[in-house]
């Protein structure tokens, strides 16, 4: 199932799945990477699935790129190989102070953001892979009339919890940092727990999510 | 713990982005946490071998200018390693302190680390050992992502570096060693090397890049010429590892470092070599770097050049 394995510089390989973006490449690459995971092969530093690619870190002086490519290589993933999928319900409050993009989405999408809210919230997304900052889950699809750019400039900061659409992805902000993603509204429920080390990821990539509406008083009443 | 029995240093000023930092933390990519760890791994590895710590013992690493720091317990070595300046002050007055050596100090000395010179990054410990907390087999602190011992944040004034153990059976020992600079960053062309215009590939080799101040842990902004993109500005989001140099919408690149957001959608021109990533991280903002392209078999050979060179430097600590 992997296409092509090539060398990202001299300590990874990049293993290439396909170059669309959908729930089948990517559900590949999430086999992959939990599969060569459980094997624990000494000297992989790393492992990191994304829609489609996975890039293997190694140690450098136990491997080198054309050992490791033949291990990878000779992995056999079969067809019927379950991918663990669990649903998490995460709640979102859509209130002005939280819904800082909802006017420029309304204005791009040219629907009511009503329409918007209703539509987003109706919708379960898988998530393709999590990352970028600690814990960020990257969740699909969006339906095709609720796809937009990111903004041109994006934020310095962006609130810890924002929940955010670009294109067909919608994501969670698990720190404040900067981005550039439309922001409709923000979670009260942590995302990414430092203190829990065995399994600080609410979402883990092949789970699917289902987001709920909640008002500001449930939300305050959470976040208590 | 009664305060006599206590072995600790107060912060009386923190120095820059002063942190505690080891081999760093594997395995978390996916969840998007770097591994962090020493910046330059060979004077954290120096460090170690002088002070004859285990060799994934705790450092404190400092940027540009250390910490300054007064000391509170029983008699303990020190040592520095880097390009560092730095004075020793107690009651026979003041000394200048040089790198890669150890130096005694007694209950209320201190130690001021000025500067670094010429380079960024310098490192710091004791023989013995920090008292610090594991998060996910490591005590490196991650400021970004706010992982590691003192909340993820990195050091200020007026905290307090905490002693759990003293090695008496030390044996007070130096090295001669001036650091090891570099002409070329040297790099092995990237997967989306074919984005890039003939012309600015040509340029990407043969003209300079200044590092400019926008560099830190997670990455080196570079300016220079400007690259042009022939295909697209932006890839699909996928894994990043240290040493990525992605070029962005406006046409600079930008040098994945270790504490680099873990994807990135922008294209990958090149990647640093490993043999090269030590020396790197130590260019000031302001120098100007060149590029060569060298293929993976020599970086795998000049990696294995490097190491014996780290253990033969190793081994004129006497």
């Amino acid at each position: 199932m992997i296409k092509n394995i090539l060398n990202l510089g001299d300590a990874a390989l990049y293993c290439d799945f396909g170059s669309e973006v959908n729930q089948e490449i990517n559900s590949n690459v999430i086999k992959y990477f939990y599969h060569i995971k459980k094997l624990n092969l000494k000297g992989i530093t790393n492992l990191t699935p994304s829609y489609n690619k996975l890039i293997i870190s190694y140690d450098l002086n136990i491997h080198s790129f054309l050992s490791l490519k033949k291990k990878i290589e000779n992995i056999e993933i079969k067809e019927n190989n379950k991918l663990e999928k669990n649903l998490i319900e995460i709640p979102v409050c859509c209130d002005n102070n939280f819904a800082l993009d909802i006017k420029r989405v309304e204005n791009k999408l040219k629907l009511k953001s009503e329409i918007i809210l209703e539509r987003f919230f109706s919708k379960n997304y898988f998530c393709y892979m999590t990352g970028f900052v600690a814990g960020m889950p990257f969740l699909g699809d969006l339906e095709k009339d609720m796809r937009l750019k990111r903004l041109e400039t994006p934020r310095v900061k962006v609130p810890k919890g924002s929940v955010g659409i670009t294109e067909q992805f919608c994501n969670i902000y698990t720190f404040e940092t900067p981005g550039g993603w439309n922001i409709l509204g923000n979670t009260p429920q942590n995302i990414f727990d430092t203190s829990n080390q065995s399994n600080p990821n609410l979402v883990n990539p092949g789970d699917t999510i289902k987001f709920y509406r909640i008002t500001l008083d449930q939300y305050n009443e959470i976040k208590r | 713990m009664k305060s006599k029995d206590r072995n600790y240093f107060k912060i009386l000023r923190a120095g820059i982005n002063t942190t505690y930092q080891d081999l760093g933390r594997n395995n978390l990519y996916h969840i998007g946490i770097p591994f962090s760890g020493a910046m330059d791994k060979r004077n954290f590895q120096l460090l170690n071998s002088l002070l004859q710590n285990d060799y994934n013992s705790p450092v404190i690493e400092f940027a540009y200018q250390g910490p300054h720091l007064r000391y509170f317990g029983k008699d303990i070595f020190f040592c520095i390693s880097g390009n560092v300046s730095f004075k020793i002050i107690t009651k026979e007055g003041v000394i200048d302190g040089n790198s890669y050596q150890c130096y005694l100090l007694k209950n209320g000395d201190e130690v001021d680390i000025h500067s670094t010179n010429k380079s960024v990054y310098g490192y710091f410990s004791i023989n013995g050992t920090f008292g610090v907390d594991y998060y996910w087999g490591s005590c490196s602190i991650n400021t970004q992502a706010q992982i590691g011992p003192n909340n993820g944040n990195k050091f200020s004034k007026d905290l307090e570096i905490e002693i759990i153990d003293i090695n008496n059976s030390f044996n007070k020992r130096k090295l001669d060693y001036l650091g090891s600079t570099i002409e070329n960053i040297r790099v092995i062309k990237g997967t989306n090397y074919d984005y890039f215009s003939e012309s600015s590939q040509n340029k990407f080799f043969k003209e300079s890049f200044k590092i400019t101040k926008l560099s830190d842990r997670m990455g080196m902004r570079l300016e220079g010429p400007k690259i042009e993109n022939i295909v697209d500005p932006n890839i699909k989001s996928e894994g990043l590892v240290k040493g990525v140099i992605q070029i962005t919408s406006a046409g600079d690149p930008i040098i994945m470092l270790s504490d680099h957001g873990t994807i990135g959608g922008y294209p990958k021109i090149a990647t640093v070599i490993s043999a090269d990533y030590d020396r790197l991280v130590q260019l000031t903002p302001g120098s100007n770097i060149k590029f060569k392209d060298v293929s993976l078999e020599d970086a795998e050979t000049l990696y294995k050049l490097y190491q014996m060179e780290t253990n033969n430097i190793i081994s004129q600590i006497k």
